[in-house]
């Protein structure tokens, strides 16, 4: 049985918007990724823009490192601004 | 003879195409293309709505776009005869479509250029884009298709062998047509055949095919002189409709 | 479209009940479950299985509908159905999309569709005979779907979930379609009130039989409810499913074909008679009355396509080829 290649499809949904994951495709080439992409997710005006990357491209972190990845970011709390305390009188900041 | 029917057989050639690609929702080789091909079908049946609502405005005898597509018999249809063509196969039916968005796309470029009549270039602007997007669709097909294996190739040579018979109707003006050109309407026909030989010239030498000459090319639809085809899918899709004399739907 | 409350899933699993009580903990939490997470055997299995259901009924369910494009009675008609006709397929596609993210291939999904393994929602096997079918299609199947469809949204599997909102969002259309068609027949000729009346006469048991077994009968209903894969059980919203259609169907002044059908004004909703469970099982086992042929369609379908994707593939190898030697 022939397989034909999975593509996630990433739309801009307007100019000043960055693309975003909206889903997958099947398509033999890039060509006809990117014309099934605006078949399928663009029929009711979602978008202006479209990126296609063959999925078995994707690189992606380790779930397993989920942990080590993310996790010590956690206590990292002065990063934030309401970290800071800032008398009201000063105003906004 | 009278203007407004140049408009239905433009009319008739986007229902009659729209209808025949809607034949294969639900079947189609992939399921990216069980949503590409109603797209298509979509564009081609709106432009027809639009072009009968507007024939049957300028007729004046108070006919809607429902009374001219479903009311009227096979000698009554004025759709050139490759529209008509049925679907056979994947390669016949993007064939089909390139031949006919490759007549199109420049027709409605130029009425958007030079139509005094508001309505057809309102039609001409949308569909110029759709013709367009038609012309990439079925063209990348026709290319993958004629330079892909064995059997596609074959099948998409003999979809040429079977189709390009039909294309010289597509340059040829009615005498309603011509009315349409004198009138400022309609841009000549004829005049699109460089901007078609380019495309279909392009899509050809990546697809590895080669247009036949063509000795005696088929035509007559414009006079209602179809194949045996289009009585039947007129009875198909008017059944219902004239089954209910005076329904609404 | 749909799938109905799911047949046959076994949501049986194997891991330590430390590592399943972890599980649960974050779906209690509501957290999102994502493809490469841990997760039970059983948890992913129930999925693919029910994913793949609901596809292969939005694949389906393309035939009965796509059966009257081509008679559609007016231009807008035709379009509307095209437009819906073509949505269902996109919904197919999203959900394949779903499932393949748990190392399913849709080839693999196809297959079993075609093989009969893989199971859709029964009331595709029933055949559309008239044009009122396809405006009660719209109005209780896809009416029926919103009911399952909008709890899904919220299903523990992120993925499964993502579709289900993009399903939704399109498929608003579809059950005001359906039910403006059946309202122009039920306020047109006397042939066409017929029609429409013919047609609910039909499609009314079908349509509450979609919603699956009696929750007392329905033995995976748990696991799934546990898991949030399912937020409502079977009866809950079957119970939803009447009691808003019931007034839709007054104002057509139509009948539904029910005669125990009553307020219970204790409870709050509609009483109905006895569903007749012989012909559900009968249907969802593969003996409906358009089961083959449905099943026939989409193989005959795919089969004729095997050389177009076959092409499509030998092209693109070409294409790297040629790609490679210019470089």
């Amino acid at each position: 049985m022939t397989t034909t290649p999975l593509w996630e499809v990433f739309i801009r949904p307007r100019n000043g918007l960055s693309h975003k994951h909206v889903g997958s495709i099947h398509a033999a080439d890039e060509v006809m990724a990117v014309q099934a992409a605006r078949d399928v997710y663009t029929r009711r005006g979602e978008g202006t823009s479209i990126w296609v990357v063959r999925s078995a491209d994707i690189v992606a972190s380790d779930p397993d490192q989920a942990g080590e990845n993310f996790e010590p970011t956690a206590d990292k709390i002065y990063r934030h601004p309401t970290f800071y305390e800032i008398p009201e009188d000063v105003g906004h900041m | 003879m009278s203007i407004h029917e140049a408009l239905l057989e433009l009319a008739d050639d986007h229902l009659v195409l729209g209808h025949r690609i809607g034949e294969w929702c639900g079947h189609a080789p992939m399921l990216e293309e069980d949503l590409a091909m109603p797209n298509m079908a979509l564009d081609l049946i709106g432009s027809a709505r639009t072009l009968y609502d507007h024939a049957g405005k300028l007729e004046g005898k108070g006919q809607s776009e429902d009374d001219l597509a479903y009311l009227r018999g096979e000698r009554e249809y004025r759709n050139c005869l490759l529209v008509e063509r049925p679907n056979e196969d994947f390669a016949h039916t993007m064939l089909r479509s390139l031949y006919f968005a490759a007549f199109m796309r420049p027709f409605w470029l130029k009425t958007l250029e030079t139509s005094g009549d508001e309505t057809v270039r309102g039609v001409a602007g949308k569909a110029e884009k759709e013709m367009a997007y038609h012309i990439r669709h079925a063209g990348e097909w026709v290319i993958r298709l004629g330079d892909g294996t064995e059997e596609s190739a074959a099948r998409m040579r003999d979809a040429v062998a079977a189709l390009h018979i039909y294309t010289d109707e597509l340059f040829e003006s009615s005498p309603a047509a011509h009315e349409a050109e004198a009138a400022g309407m309609l841009p000549v026909r004829a005049e699109m055949r460089d901007a078609w030989d380019e495309v279909i010239g392009q899509v050809f030498a990546e697809a590895m095919l080669e247009a036949p000459d063509v000795p005696y090319p088929q035509t007559g639809g414009r006079k209602g002189l179809h194949g045996e085809g289009l009585g039947h899918l007129l009875a198909e899709m008017q059944s219902l409709h004239r089954a209910h004399p005076g329904a609404t739907w | 479209m749909y799938s109905q409350g799911l047949i046959g899933a076994d949501g049986r699993t194997a891991e330590t009940p430390e590592f399943l009580e972890a599980f649960q903990r974050r779906v209690d939490a509501e957290e999102k479950i994502e493809p490469n997470d841990p997760m039970p055997e059983g948890y992913r299995r129930t999925l693919v299985r029910q994913i793949g259901q609901h596809a292969h009924s939005e694949i389906v369910g393309m035939l009965p509908e796509g059966n009257w494009i081509t008679r559609a009675p007016s231009l807008r008609r035709k379009a509307a159905l095209l437009a819906k006709v073509q949505d269902e397929g996109g919904h197919g596609l999203y959900l394949y999309s779903a499932a393949e993210t748990l190392g399913v291939s849709r080839e693999q999904m196809t297959e079993e569709l075609h093989s009969g393994k893989a199971k859709y929602s029964s009331i595709f096997n029933y055949p559309t005979l008239t044009w009122a079918d396809i405006g009660i299609i719209g109005w209780l199947v896809d009416g029926a779907a919103i009911m399952n469809q909008i709890p899904l949204c919220r299903c523990s599997f992120g993925p499964y979930a993502r579709a289900m909102i993009r399903v939704c969002k399109e498929e608003s259309f579809h059950q005001r379609q359906g039910y403006e068609i059946v309202m122009t027949l039920a306020q047109g000729t006397p042939e066409q009130k017929a029609m429409a009346q013919d047609a609910l006469n039909r499609w009314w048991w079908p349509s509450i039989m979609m919603f699956g077994p009696h929750d007392a009968d329905s033995q995976h209903s748990d696991q799934s409810m546990a898991w949030k894969i399912k937020r409502f059980t079977n009866d809950e919203l079957r119970q939803k499913f009447i009691d808003a259609t019931v007034p839709q169907a007054e104002y057509l002044d139509l009948k539904i074909p029910d005669p125990d059908l009553k307020w219970n004004e204790e409870k709050g909703g509609f009483d109905h008679g006895t569903i007749d469970w012989d012909e559900f099982w009968r249907v969802v086992k593969g003996h409906g009355p358009m089961a083959r042929d449905r099943v026939k369609d989409r193989k005959v379908a795919w089969d004729n396509g095997a050389w177009v994707r076959e092409a499509a593939l030998a092209h693109a190898e070409k294409r790297r080829t040629r790609k490679m030697a210019a470089e």
